[in-house]
């Protein structure tokens, strides 16, 4: 018995030494980056950025499905165009000079002292969008934006302000990537979200990064009133680390919160990816739910919901699929309620592809290669209501064209 | 047709190292529909899931051959390509995995969606095309959805396990049909290719579709064949003592 003991406690000291982890280290990384030309007709830009940024969702051939564009290379935007009226898209720096009142919303939702990270964009007086729907204005037509990491070994700082005014709907699609002989580098992004009273805003990041990149994106996100927030995230190529826990504060009566997440692990690489929503609000409601997926590396899905008021409601599911020995999920949901009278409550699950189900489809003719092919596409399918048809089935197509890479 | 389809010979199976079925002998010829009865835990199920060549059932003696080719040895997916097709009793849910994805997967083929919407309708699923496999799904609906499945598989021979049990009678009726259907009953006898094997627990399905043999399975065994009406009425007159004495 005492054998068995020590080798389980020799085991769990060897997992234990796999899972130290240590943060990125600012100063290995660059700060300062070439400057990036102006480039008016976004189309002209490289072929091999124009690939790296589909992979990332963000379209610059057929800018007809978006409302605007946004990119921005290493520290500098490099274009900004918006065609819809009512919706407003600028350099947040531009923005700052134009809009006196734009420095109340700036580090409101994201505290500058949070950490390292967030220390560093404030530092670096980093530069980024500024996205709002102006009061009543809804728009189908997503604005999208590129955040590029093209210089090796560079961190690139990032500081995003998106608006969306009383009674407006905004939708927004980001993509994050690097070039395509980016070896090394460190992504900083803040991202500070105000859904003001009745407002309905839809974000969709997609990541598509290298294996040797790490990424500190920090979010805050404050929603009014009868207001809604959709945040759906997708992570399919491999990288190095990540880590993010966006915040949210539901501080309206009957405010709502979802997010959707779609991660795939890879070997070597670590992702450590949730989101906190506090619900403040009488009748605010959140729904967190994520989909990890590993075939190696480490994928940490967290939640938190925390109901603070009367007569709240939220959901958090995290549901984990490990595809073969080396990957591992480590889900974490965490509820805390502080009133009478809420509802909260979260289920996870972390397991291996059913042979019941394989089998059960390959009794229909499907290979076993195909039966798991399906049963992955079919896991990391995400029905997400509320947001347009259109980009639900974006969405979709971006977790599809990475499928493959995970089988 | 007279040809054989489906040639069992001396079959024993193990599950777990307990061997279930004890040497089985079965014929079925194409166009022939076979009902299968036995008590609860006589080896019905194995026997269709090792026929399907589910590898939980290990073969330890004897043979399957299918149309003219010994399957001992394939697996499952090998047989469901070679023309084999089952309706499960209690088939899993596949989360994510709409039943419109599932009835493309066992066409094998592009489908235009109002041949998909057809299918559907005629299973009486139109409105289950864009929910996950068997999830929330009812008794009737699992069965019914079961047999969508194979419709599009359309294999040419079907297991079927207790298509009727858990289902009220309105649907025992539509679930015949759609058996009826798979199994080529629209077409003369003479002409008919399909083949099938029932299990029923109470014979209600064979009201609805005709079987040709009936076969008893007691404790791993085959103890009776015959004419499945006077297997049925017998054994609801006597119960399975009577097939027991039978094979004593």
């Amino acid at each position: 018995m005492r054998d068995v003991m020590s080798e389980a406690q020799e085991q769990t000291k060897k997992r234990a030494k796999r899972r130290e982890y240590v943060d990125p280290d600012l100063r290995k990384y660059g700060t300062t980056a070439p400057e990036q030309s102006y480039e008016d007709d976004p189309h002209r830009l490289s072929d091999d950025m124009k690939r790296r940024m589909l992979g990332a969702g963000v379209m610059l051939d057929e800018t007809g499905a978006r409302s605007g564009t946004f990119i921005q290379v290493d520290q500098t935007p490099v274009h900004v165009s918006s065609v819809q009226d009512g919706v407003e898209l600028l350099a947040v720096r531009d923005a700052l000079a134009k809009y006196d009142w734009l420095s109340d919303y700036w580090w409101r939702a994201v505290d500058s002292g949070a950490d390292e990270y967030t220390a560093s964009v404030d530092k670096a007086n980093a530069n980024g969008y500024f996205m709002r729907a102006l009061p009543g204005q809804k728009t189908m037509l997503p604005l999208q934006a590129c955040l590029y990491l093209g210089t090796e070994g560079l961190a690139q700082n990032v500081h995003n302000i998106i608006i969306a005014e009383e009674d407006s709907e905004l939708h927004i699609i980001t993509g994050c990537t690097t070039g395509p002989e980016t070896e090394s580098g460190l992504h900083l992004g803040v991202s500070e979200f105000y859904v003001r009273k009745g407002a309905k805003l839809t974000f969709t990041m997609v990541h598509n990064w290298q294996a040797g990149i790490a990424v500190r994106p920090r979010t805050g996100v404050i929603v009014e009133e009868g207001a809604t927030f959709l945040n759906n995230y997708v992570i399919m190529q491999p990288v190095q680390d990540i880590q993010t826990n966006p915040k949210v504060w539901c501080v309206g009566r009957g405010a709502t919160a979802s997010f959707n997440s779609v991660i795939a692990g890879h070997p070597g690489g670590r992702i450590d990816v949730g989101s906190r929503v506090f619900l403040e609000a009488p009748e605010s409601r959140t729904e967190i739910v994520s989909r990890a997926i590993v075939n190696g590396g480490e994928i940490i899905a967290r939640g938190y919901i925390e109901g603070n008021a009367a007569d709240v409601k939220g959901h958090l599911e995290c549901r984990g699929l490990i595809l073969n020995e080396g990957g591992i999920i480590h889900a974490v949901p965490e509820l805390r309620g502080a009133v009478a009278g809420i509802d909260l409550y979260h289920e996870a699950a972390v397991g291996k592809i059913a042979e019941e189900e394989v089998q059960y489809l390959m009794a229909r003719g499907l290979t076993r290669d195909e039966a798991t092919s399906t049963i992955v596409r079919g896991f990391l399918h995400v029905d997400i209501e509320g947001l347009p048809d259109a980009l639900n089935a974006e969405l979709q197509k971006a977790i599809d064209s990475s499928e493959n890479d995970l089988m | 047709m007279d040809e054989v389809m489906l040639s069992v010979r001396d079959l024993h199976v193990e599950v777990g190292d307990v061997e279930i079925l004890h040497g089985v002998d079965l014929d079925i010829r194409y166009g022939e529909t076979a009902a299968l009865f036995g008590p609860n835990g006589s080896g019905k199920s194995t026997l269709l899931m090792t026929l399907m060549g589910f590898p939980k059932y290990v073969i330890t003696r004897g043979s399957i051959e299918f149309k003219g080719q010994d399957v001992t040895t394939l697996s499952v997916d090998q047989r469901a390509r070679m023309g084999m097709g089952m309706s499960f009793q209690r088939p899993p849910i596949v989360r994510g995995v709409k039943t419109r994805d599932m009835v493309l997967a066992c066409l094998r083929r592009e489908a235009s969606e109002s041949e998909i919407r057809d299918m559907a309708a005629t299973a009486g699923l139109s409105d289950f095309l864009d929910r996950d496999v068997n999830y929330g799904f009812s008794g009737g609906e699992l069965k019914r959805s079961e047999l969508l499945q194979l419709m599009a598989q359309n294999p040419d021979f079907v297991l079927l396990d207790e298509p009727e049990s858990g289902v009220d009678l309105v649907n025992i009726a539509v679930i015949g049909e759609l058996i009826n259907k798979l199994l080529q009953k629209e077409v003369r006898i003479r002409e008919r290719h399909h083949a099938g094997l029932i299990i029923t627990h109470t014979g209600q399905v064979l009201d609805y579709v005709s079987a040709r043999t009936g076969y008893v399975l007691i404790d791993g065994v085959i103890t009776c064949t015959g004419d499945p009406q006077e297997i049925l009425t017998t054994i609801k007159q006597n119960g399975y003592e009577e097939c027991c004495r039978c094979v004593m």
